[in-house]
């Protein structure tokens, strides 16, 4: 079987660099040593290119432990945020850009947003286009869809991704099938977002991992966001993407303080993210496990591991190219998700590595994921559903022996 | 819904101190009832409306807080006016009466319907006549008969194995063309799966209407949707899709739209009896008319889904009644008589833009054929109640005679007319039958605006298979 390309064209280079960041694609290796501050722009899937600053992948390491980053405002610049507020202002950058983005949800509109993602963006851009809705989601859904038929690129945002089960109906029947089953004839630049995933004793309804029950559907791009950083630049790119998109934030993220750049970016939605570069092992890890996962890492790296940790970020489709690279580097996957354990977006990955980078695994693929149960409220429970980074540092000794 | 904590876990420490519970208040979604008046709400927490009126205790409270502009409430603020004897709520002033009082379930009097032909073309009164030109009248007929026939030769082909499915429009051919006769072709339609006529009037032809059955190359579809499930975007008919009811919602998505970008049209939108069951038919209206956009949505009563009567479907006085309960203005109109609904859409058009405001419009009509090629519905019917209305109630019979007194029209001209039609239908099949179906990379492109790699690698999957067993795969298969 041959290994799946994401279409990256230009990519031989990129098997030497050991500091490897996925976010410049470099054609020469002339500028991998450049700390020059360029401006970002969007990687594309067809080979176009983009380029970085090196800086990043050090700060990325120190940051990722969900601890507020001691920063030193006079040597850095950029400006600090906290992830709600890198999203609102993704979104507010895009709506200022293009008059056809308008946002419909649930109280996002002169209340700001159950999670203030849209917050003053009401008074800014009219009660239209940020445009509060009754509660019935599979209709404000296949509103959003009519829209977007009709020409405009609205923003749906499901005040918990659980409540867009609801919607699911116009998500697969509609969302990911009209451009298809139309011809090409009307394309649905929409973007779903929303909070998921296991929060702080919120109940079972409130702790839905959505991106399993959405990773089958066809037509959609489902991505999830892990830092201010990558929240506002995939916030770009879903809405200036022609394909509906559906971007998981985590409720228990948005008040991630992180600096980011002042200029503009816009981040490639099909890359994962390498968040630690490694020689040991892959670790696979998406949203709020991010953070279990770089906990794990530190005491690994005290006991003399080296994991590679990678933010896989793009769930549909998967970044086989970065994960195929590292696989070939490390020979050993782990892969820790909040999904449950039958299928969830971790068993996908599992099969779709088991297939594609057989030849180059020393260790079968292991899985670390949330039990097959609904999340319990106590809050003992709950903590034993999600995967702790005590058990990620024993899944890690155990395949690296 | 749920109640959204993100600062300190527990309610109750907040609920210890006054100061502490409503800054709390101003950050959570709380549902808070309150009875008395000892423990009143600040007056910038309640409704623009009562702040004028609130007693002196609310305004210190008021002082406490910056001024926020809350729409909807949720604590009662009780003012008894002594000599009116009325209540303020949120919704409004509301008399209240000590004599308990319940709705009845069904009104005293059924909605009138409107129509202004008899079942035998005559004019109901000649004064209230509407004023429709020669040139669309004429059209609406003639698409009529095309429609008719179209539905009997495509439902004859299916019979005879050449396509794989239908339904036709039997006995609905006015409530398809009347409404799109009556609108502009800016304006943007969502149909159900029952309205082709809405496609025929505004210009699909025949050949395109087969070449879709057929599933062949010349598809705009490309072969992928269903049969019957047209689409053009230069029609602006968005491609019909088959779950029931979803089109209602992305068309009041398709009004939101046109109102934002202040065009001189509107969103029109179809559904059948049974659509008006789907929860999306409830919250589309409620959305609609929340939203104030510019929406016709037409129902065609044909009094049957698949085989469930309306008895079995809902128990109001019809669909139009519906309306008035999401607060939408509504008629009901005789759906098989061309000139009412023409009238009808046409006033309710003009309402929706120059208004800004949903219209239902019951058409009242039936189903003379089954359901679908896949049903027989003698099974559920009687034979005799399909007869009457195929032949006493016929719609095109009804509109002919009325064309033919005015002597715009001979049955000459038109046997003529349903010999030419019966042709050009008949070319249009035998041309679609011979046109080559889609290529196998059709079935990979426009699943994203660009194929991706997963995709490409299937293609090659299904590529190879196909040459290495050719004979497994059918022969007329273009690859």
């Amino acid at each position: 079987m041959t290994v799946v390309f994401l279409g990256i064209g230009a990519t031989a280079a990129l098997t030497s660099a050991n500091s490897f960041d996925s976010k410049k694609l470099h054609i020469s290796s002339r500028r991998l040593v450049s700390e020059t501050k360029s401006t970002f722009f969007v990687v594309r899937s067809d080979g176009r290119l983009n380029s970085g600053s090196n800086r990043r992948a050090q700060i990325l390491i120190t940051n990722a432990v969900a601890t507020k980053a001691d920063s030193s405002p006079a040597t850095k610049p950029g400006h600090e945020l906290l992830l709600f507020e890198a999203l609102r202002e993704g979104l507010e950058e895009e709506m200022e850009r293009d008059a056809r983005v308008c946002v419909m949800g649930e109280d996002v509109g002169h209340y700001g947003g159950s999670y203030k993602v849209t917050k003053d963006l009401a008074n800014k851009y009219g009660d239209l286009r940020v445009l509060d809705t009754p509660i019935a989601e599979n209709s404000f859904t296949g509103m959003a869809i009519g829209a977007a038929m009709t020409g405009l690129r609205p923003i749906i945002e499901g005040m918990n991704m659980g409540f867009l089960l609801l919607a699911f109906n116009q998500i697969s029947n509609n969302c990911g099938m009209l451009h298809y089953t139309s011809g090409g004839q009307f394309t649905i630049p929409v973007v779903i977002r929303g909070p998921g995933g296991v929060g702080r004793q919120l109940g079972a309804e409130h702790s839905q991992r959505l991106e399993s029950y959405f990773q089958s559907i066809p037509g959609i791009q489902m991505v999830a966001c892990s830092t201010p950083y990558n929240a506002k630049g995939l916030m770009k790119a879903a809405i200036r993407s022609e394909n509906p998109v559906i971007l998981f934030e985590h409720v228990l993220l948005y008040n991630l303080k992180e600096r980011i750049p002042d200029e503009e970016y816009v981040l490639n939605l099909e890359e994962a993210e390498m968040v630690r570069p490694g020689e040991h092992i892959t670790i696979l890890t998406y949203s709020r496990m991010r953070y279990h996962v770089m906990q794990a890492a530190k005491t690994l790296v005290n006991k003399g591991y080296d994991p590679e940790v990678i933010d896989i970020r793009s769930l549909k489709p998967f970044d086989l190219h970065t994960i195929g690279n590292s696989v070939k580097k490390t020979h050993r996957v782990l892969i820790v998700e909040e999904c449950m354990r039958t299928g969830g977006i971790g068993a996908s990955l599992t099969a779709a590595i088991n297939e594609n980078f057989h030849d180059y695994l020393d260790a079968p693929v292991v899985c670390l994921s949330s039990q097959d149960v609904p999340t319990p409220y106590a809050g003992t429970l709950e903590e034993w559903t999600v995967v702790q980074p005590a058990q990620i540092v024993t899944a890690v000794e155990q395949l690296c022996h | 819904m749920a109640m959204w904590i993100t600062r300190p876990r527990n309610i109750t420490h907040h609920l210890k101190t006054n100061i502490g519970f409503l800054e709390f208040f101003k950050y959570q979604r709380i549902w808070l009832r309150t009875s008395s008046y000892s423990n009143p709400l600040p007056s910038n927490l309640i409704a623009k409306n009562y702040g004028s009126t609130s007693p002196p205790l609310l305004r210190d409270w008021a002082s406490f807080f910056t001024a926020r502009r809350y729409k909807s409430e949720n604590a009662a603020k009780q003012v008894v006016d002594e000599e009116k004897q009325a209540l303020d709520f949120l919704g409004g002033s509301v008399t209240f009466t000590s004599d308990l009082e319940f709705i009845s379930e069904s009104p005293e009097k059924k909605v009138h319907c409107y129509r202004v032909l008899d079942d035998n073309g005559y004019p109901i009164t000649s004064t209230r006549l509407p004023q429709v030109s020669n040139e669309i009248t004429m059209k609406m007929y003639r698409d009529m008969v095309t429609l008719q026939i179209m539905d009997a030769i495509f439902y004859e082909a299916q019979r005879q194995g050449r396509i794989c499915f239908y339904a036709t429009t039997t006995g609905e051919e006015a409530v398809n063309i009347a409404p799109a006769a009556a609108l502009t072709p800016h304006d943007v339609i969502l149909p159900q799966y029952r309205e082709p006529g809405v496609l025929l009037w505004r210009g699909f032809t025949l050949q395109e209407f087969a070449n879709q059955l057929f599933a062949n190359k010349e598809d705009y579809g490309k072969g992928r949707q269903m049969h019957v499930h047209y689409g053009s975007n230069k029609l602006n008919c968005f491609t019909m899709s088959a779950p029931i009811a979803t089109q209602l919602p992305q068309a009041v998505g398709a009004a939101y739209s046109l109102k934002m970008e202040k065009k001189d049209a509107c969103a029109v939108t179809f559904c059948g009896d049974g659509g008006t069951s789907e929860g999306d038919f409830h919250a589309a209206l409620n959305f609609a008319a929340v939203m104030e956009t510019p929406i016709l949505f037409i129902c065609r009563n044909n009094g049957w889904a698949i085989s469930t009567p309306l008895s079995e479907q809902f128990r109001s006085d019809g669909i139009a009644v519906k309306g008035q309960a999401y607060g939408i203005r509504s008629t009901q109109v005789d759906g098989n008589d061309p000139l009412a609904v023409y009238t009808a859409v046409r006033a309710a058009r003009e309402m929706a833009i120059v208004e800004q405001r949903p219209i239902l419009i019951e058409a009242l009509t039936y189903r003379v054929g089954h359901h679908s090629t896949s049903d027989d519905s003698t099974k559920y019917r009687p034979a005799d109640e399909i007869e009457f209305w195929r032949n006493e109630r016929n719609p095109v019979a009804r509109f002919r005679k009325w064309i033919e007194r005015n002597g715009w029209w001979s049955e000459k001209e038109d046997s003529q007319f349903r010999i030419e039609v019966r042709q050009q239908v008949m070319q249009a099949i035998q041309a679609a039958e011979r046109i080559e179906k889609p290529p196998l990379s059709e079935m990979f492109t426009d699943v994203y605006d660009q194929t991706p790699s997963n995709l490409q690698e299937q293609e090659e999957m299904i590529r190879e298979a196909i040459k290495r067993h050719p004979k497994d795969y059918p022969s007329d298969l273009p690859v």
